[in-house]
């Protein structure tokens, strides 16, 4: 997934060969109609969310229902008004921030020593490169079994720190493969200049290298926030107690959901929704300058 | 180096680990276990709950095919005709991911239910019987599946596509190809890494999914991580959970060496 915004930026490529003159026109509006209709149903759902947000309830028990009953705002000002899913959100968010700074960091040292050192210095390099991988192909249900079973063996007791070691574990591998992409395309001269100038290796680095590959590391660190504030198949077997947001929501499914959670739900893809956004304009202003 | 130290740490250990409890032998009274190289677990297992591993490849595998046959076309369209509006439409694909994966099943367990808005408006109208539902049955899981795992089918086979220089499908105009010819012969063939990396995105994490199922789906189509979720968080069995996982992650590992095997193992990190 990780590459695939990269290299989504056009490169520049020819139009395709331009249809024999003697087709009609409506063929042609086939495939785009398709499309649309293909987006129309991924956004379907999120669009239902967002709109029973605003649902009015009837009755006593405040749970989300399909039956219409007229606009509120009344979850939005209620936001915090279940207890158990305001401490789960901010479990979430206090979880997402520790895991995207500790495997921000540990990453983009991972992805620096997988490009740079070759050879003879660096003998696991083809061992690590699969266990990345692997990492990020593996069923999520096996990667959170398999913590679970390690907790269980040292009796660690379930709580924060196991959350916290897990979602580092694999946001790593998303980080190192983010960053990697922006390091293999790094001029190494630039570093021996600055060597050449007198630089000693942590100037260089900070004063060089860390500008240089910062895009990489946003990214890697945003795609890290992203996916452990969206976990869930690795949270629901290493929580303890004190479950994070989705974990939570799915917990409550089968007693009813509180219209709060689609409050979350819209607030959350609002605010992602504006960060991609916002990160492409940059990346754009910064390639246009 | 320390880095890759610590991913070994935080990803080999705890399979080897898994793979030790597997093997282990717990008491259920004092949930103290030992090693006991109980190799006999994983048939015994097998055995056990060999219909929940065949309804979850049936399951993967259904919605991993129909996640192919309506991406593909999409694909193709943004790949070749997107123009300058690639980008919108990736992240119009993309949308699905900044809502949880929870949420995103929950509503569809809200527009699937009885009087809902699609059931409801189409029994209003005469269309459905009454009785009609299609929560709790295995189309619904299938299509919470295929609704969930689109993106990672339609990204993959977006950068195999987006990679076929164009130069490549003139030159096979020129060469009198008529478009059907130039489709089979040309795009279709460069696109198989992309093909099977698709699959493998897709039909991996669906075989092990377990959300779609516990939240869409009833008691008689029980899939292969309902039962793993449930042998660790409910029944508290640990080597039974551990032999079951192991296997899935043995049938994860034989996807990735066939398609390392008949692709090569570089091109699949390449859509990741």
């Amino acid at each position: 997934m990780s590459a695939v915004a990269p290299t989504a930026v056009a490169t520049g490529a020819p139009p395709a060969p331009a249809a024999p003159p003697r087709r009609r026109r409506w063929p042609r509006l086939i495939l785009p109609t398709y499309s649309w209709l293909v987006i129309a149903y991924l956004v379907f759902p999120i669009a239902i969310m967002i709109i029973y947000s605003f649902n009015k309830v009837n009755g006593g028990i405040q749970q989300v229902s399909f039956a219409w009953n007229g606009a509120t705002t009344q979850w939005y000002r209620q936001w915090h008004n279940v207890p158990g899913l305001t401490s789960a959100f901010w479990l979430s968010i206090r979880l997402a921030v520790a895991a995207t700074v500790i495997a921000t960091i540990i990453g983009t040292l991972l992805a620096l020593a997988l490009v740079r050192y070759r050879g003879k210095r660096f003998r696991g390099k083809a061992l690590f490169d699969q266990i990345l991988f692997l990492n990020i192909a593996a069923p999520e249900i096996v990667l959170g079994a398999s913590l679970l079973a390690l907790f269980v063996t040292m009796n660690l007791a379930r709580g924060f720190l196991t959350l916290l070691i897990s979602h580092v574990m694999f946001t790593i591998a998303y980080v190192a493969v983010t960053v990697r992409a922006r390091v293999a395309g790094f001029d190494e001269s630039l570093e021996e200049a600055a060597a050449d100038l007198g630089a000693n290796p942590v100037t260089t680095f900070r004063r060089i290298t860390l500008p240089l590959i910062m895009p990489g590391v946003l990214a890697g660190a945003l795609m890290a926030f992203a996916l452990s504030i969206d976990d869930f198949v690795t949270s629901d077997f290493v929580s303890g107690a004190n479950v994070p947001f989705p974990v939570w929501v799915y917990s409550v499914t089968r007693v009813g959901v509180p219209p709060q959670v689609f409050v979350f739900g819209t607030v959350l893809f609002l605010v992602g929704i504006l960060c991609a956004i916002a990160s492409v304009v940059i990346s754009r202003r910064r390639r246009l300058a | 180096m320390p880095a890759g130290i610590w991913l070994v740490a935080l990803f080999l250990i705890p399979l080897v680990v898994m793979l030790s409890l597997s093997l282990q032998t717990c008491s259920p009274i004092t949930n103290a276990c030992t090693q006991t190289w109980h190799w006999s677990e994983f048939p015994s297992q097998i055995s056990l709950y060999h219909t929940q591993f065949l309804t979850s490849l049936y399951f993967a595998g259904l919605a991993t095919m129909i996640d192919l046959v309506v991406s593909f076309p999409m694909a193709y369209w943004i790949a070749f005709r997107g123009g300058n509006k690639k980008n919108f439409f990736l992240l119009m694909l993309l949308v699905p991911f900044f809502v949880s994966f929870v949420i995103r099943t929950i509503v569809w367990q809200f527009i699937l239910s009885d009087n809902g808005i699609f059931l409801g408006a189409l029994k209003s109208a005469g269309i459905l019987p009454h009785g009609a539902h299609v929560l709790a049955t295995s189309g619904a899981v299938i299509a919470g599946l295929a609704y969930n795992y689109l993106p990672f089918t339609a990204l993959p086979l977006y950068v195999a596509l987006e990679r076929i220089d164009p130069r490549l499908i003139e030159a096979a105009h020129d060469l009198y190809a008529g478009r059907t010819r130039a489709f089979v012969k040309v795009i279709v063939p460069l696109t198989v890494p992309g093909i099977f990396a698709a699959f493998l995105l897709t039909f991996v994490p669906a075989f092990g999914d377990y959300v779609n199922q516990q939240i869409l789906g009833g008691t008689n189509n029980t899939m292969i991580g309902t039962v793993i979720q449930n042998q660790f968080l409910v029944n508290l069995d640990y080597p039974s959970g551990a032999a079951l996982s192991a296997v899935l992650l043995a049938v994860a590992l034989i996807g990735i060496f066939l398609y390392a095997r008949l692709i090569g193992s570089r091109t699949l990190q390449e859509f990741v």
